[in-house]
């Protein structure tokens, strides 16, 4: 028999609107409808006709982005929230690990927390009692534990919660995103306390975004998106698939905020990248850089690249009155602002002579051999002495991005590892698809 | 009704956590304090005090005729309604908040959220408890003398803690979508209080001569809660069983009403808290 069962379940949770925000008791009693008026107007539905079952034993994990459900679905398995629709069916004792210390009082000891706490959580007074030494010294707060709740640090307190709340000893534990407020002695102590539970083959499910951790410890692993399951299976697998949307829709952001950003070139400085990051364009446009297009080696338009690609930036150039005086530049830069490479045609000695009308400037990177991560373009057209035309600052930007490529630094320099015939290697870890 | 008996028979099973929140609530609230759990006594003490030098050396005829020209009396009939008084006020003010004070408890754990007004109102019960020895010392060395109908006493603290729930479940489960109650709760408590004969008697000339007022004041069911503990322990006389009766109905069917709008809203609690 499954130690969890759900079936069909939904959660719609109501929104109310901010007209209802602002209503009060006084006018719901004089329209006459204080119940009516409590009725939402707005539903989302943070769990969608969720099907799935945990065997008694099995370690669940749960995966998917920020605000995808998954908290929610551990409330509905906790019964803390009642699915609006579907069954939820569960066997044993379950202890979850939601919020550490969510009953504590501040004022009052961590010992008498600690009795309160552990009441809340299903224990009887006598249990905790006999635990209670194993408790505060998995929690290392002997020396505190008689000070009001109030003294101790945000990691104290996790501790204490941590402690209370796997020593209540379920059947099934549920835990969201709690290791994650840990501290580097406290996490693995807190891991070998799950391991443990695993031996003695009581269910987990386990929601986390570290990733490593799902798939060190879960045996099959739901990842959910949009309130429903995207997959449910093998962890690996699962995590795998799951990296990969991020990843697509990452690229699919990435290009749409690109767009907006060369849509907007011929308007006033654009602004749609992260705050604080200076764009601008100066200059009063006696020769005039109207488009700057990203294209790979053969002329396709695109934004995201492989650290071994080439990149054409093409500028369409104007000029309204012929100039005899004009240099063109790029200059890359990275997130942290570093100048990773810059040129110009002043600096390669050639020799402008003559430029009316339109035309179009290419420049041509063979191989980008940038690390992984965004990089943001500069783009100019001045006089020698420096006096600018059309100055383009920070205003496009583009992703080198590559799964198999982890070096790090500026610049990717091409290389080539040579060992001497002692040193040896095993084969390439295998690579996640 | 077969909800109700559930609810109540849920609440049963966690009577540990209410045993063990409600210590938890007195322990914290006089925490830091000089004079600890005395609070409880001098809080209705202070507040004798502010209205015998009102009533009863200032606006001597605002207290009736009743008690003469003794203030210490008029003194003892004060503090024998204030102090419950006290009880059934706080619960009320504190219930209002009680459910998002603890919105942490009621998002992250599973428990019958109806514990937190209980708790309110049992913990002032037991602030309450805590004034009495002070009060029976009153009226045996200031007042009339205790006699054997201070026994029922039991009786009218019953009655009113059955109201006081009531209210309680009822208040705090609506002042979740509604937080403009807190506000108006205040201002309808002192109406309420100066409702209520616990400044003046009962037999004062202007109520008696107008049966509006005495209608008006027969309506309030705290009239008649406080007239039974003026009863039994200032006049010494038995209680007005009828008038308890009735109360005690009304009681029980705000107790069922407060829970039934408890009940229905609780759903919507961890979102909205």
């Amino acid at each position: 028999m499954p130690a969890i069962e759900l079936d069909g379940v939904s959660r719609v949770y109501q929104k109310y609107s901010s007209r209802h925000r602002f209503q009060t008791f006084k006018s719901a009693l004089v329209r006459g409808d204080l119940f009516g008026s409590l009725k939402a107007n707005e539903i989302v539905t943070a769990v969608d006709n969720i099907t799935f079952q945990v065997e008694k034993g099995e370690t669940f994990g749960l995966i998917g982005e920020n605000g995808s459900g998954k908290s929610t679905l551990l409330k509905l398995i906790a019964g803390i929230a009642k699915p609006t629709a579907g069954r939820v069916r569960t066997v044993g004792k379950i202890s979850a690990l939601i919020e550490l210390g969510a009953g504590f009082h501040p004022e009052i000891t961590g010992r008498e927390n600690v009795f309160i706490n552990g009441i809340m959580l299903g224990l009887t007074k006598k249990e905790i009692g006999r635990k209670f030494d194993e408790i505060v010294r998995f929690a290392e707060l002997e020396e505190f534990i008689d000070a009001p709740v109030k003294t101790y640090s945000s990691g104290m307190y996790m501790r204490l919660g941590f402690s209370v709340a796997i020593n209540v000893n379920p059947d099934i534990l549920l835990t969201d995103e709690v290791l994650s407020v840990g501290d580097a002695a406290f996490v693995p102590k807190c891991l070998d306390k799950i391991d443990d539970f695993r031996r003695r083959k009581k269910t987990i499910v386990f929601v986390s975004h570290d990733l490593e951790t799902v798939k060190k410890i879960c045996d099959r692993v739901a990842w959910i998106k949009d309130g429903r399951i995207k997959m449910l299976g093998e962890p690996k697998r699962t995590v795998a698939a799951y990296l990969q949307d991020i990843a697509a829709k990452q690229e699919e952001d990435f290009q749409e905020r690109h767009a907006e950003a060369a849509s907007a070139t011929t308007g006033s400085a654009p602004s749609v990248f992260e705050e604080g990051r200076r764009e601008n364009r100066w200059g009063k446009r006696e020769v005039e850089i109207r488009k700057v297009t990203l294209r790979d080696l053969d002329g396709a338009e695109k934004h995201v690249f492989h650290p071994e690609e080439g990149l054409a930036i093409e500028l369409d150039v104007a000029a309204a009155s012929p100039v005899e005086d004009f240099v063109f530049g790029i200059g890359v830069f990275n997130s942290l602002g570093t100048h990773c490479y810059g040129t110009n045609t002043q600096l390669e000695d050639l020799e402008p002579k003559h430029f009316e009308g339109q035309g179009k400037v290419v420049c041509r990177i063979e191989r980008l051999n940038l690390i992984n991560g965004t990089y943001y373009l500069d783009v100019a057209v001045h006089k020698r002495d420096g006096y600018p035309y059309d100055y383009h600052q920070n205003m496009y930007s583009f992703l080198v991005s590559s799964a198999a490529h982890k070096d790090v630094g500026v610049a990717r320099l091409p290389h080539t590892w040579e060992f001497s015939p002692g040193i040896a290697f095993g084969p390439p870890d295998e690579k996640e698809p | 009704m077969v909800r109700l008996f559930d609810n109540l028979k849920e609440l049963y099973k966690f009577r540990v956590l209410v045993q063990n929140l409600v210590s938890r609530e007195l322990k914290a609230r006089y925490r830091g304090t000089v004079l600890g759990f005395l609070w409880s006594f001098f809080n209705p003490l202070l507040l004798m005090i502010v209205y015998t030098l009102v009533f009863g050396l200032i606006l001597k005829g605002g207290r009736g005729s009743e008690f003469g020209d003794s203030s210490t009396l008029y003194a003892v009939f004060l503090f024998t309604g204030l102090l419950p008084w006290t009880w059934f006020s706080a619960s009320a003010l504190e219930s209002a908040n009680v459910l998002m004070v603890n919105g942490n408890l009621i998002k992250k754990i599973l428990f019958p959220a109806e514990i937190l007004p209980v708790v309110t109102v049992l913990s002032n019960l037991v602030h309450f408890s805590l004034g009495l020895p002070i009060l029976l010392l009153f009226l045996i060395a200031f007042g009339k003398g205790l006699t054997l109908y201070a026994l029922l006493l039991p009786v009218v603290v019953f009655i009113q803690m059955v109201f006081s729930l009531g209210l309680g479940l009822l208040i705090s489960s609506l002042t979740v979508h509604f937080r403009d109650i807190r506000d108006i709760l205040a201002n309808l408590l002192t109406l309420w209080f100066f409702s209520t004969p616990i400044i003046y008697p009962l037999t004062f000339e202007s109520i008696q001569k107008s049966s509006f007022l005495r209608t008006l004041i027969d309506l309030n069911p705290m009239t008649h809660i406080i007239e039974g503990y003026h009863s039994c322990l200032f006049y010494g006389a038995p209680l007005h069983w009828k008038r308890l009766g009735i109360t005690l109905l009304v009681s029980l069917v705000l107790f069922v009403i407060g829970y039934a709008v408890f009940d229905r809203l609780r759903d919507s609690f961890p979102e909205e808290v």
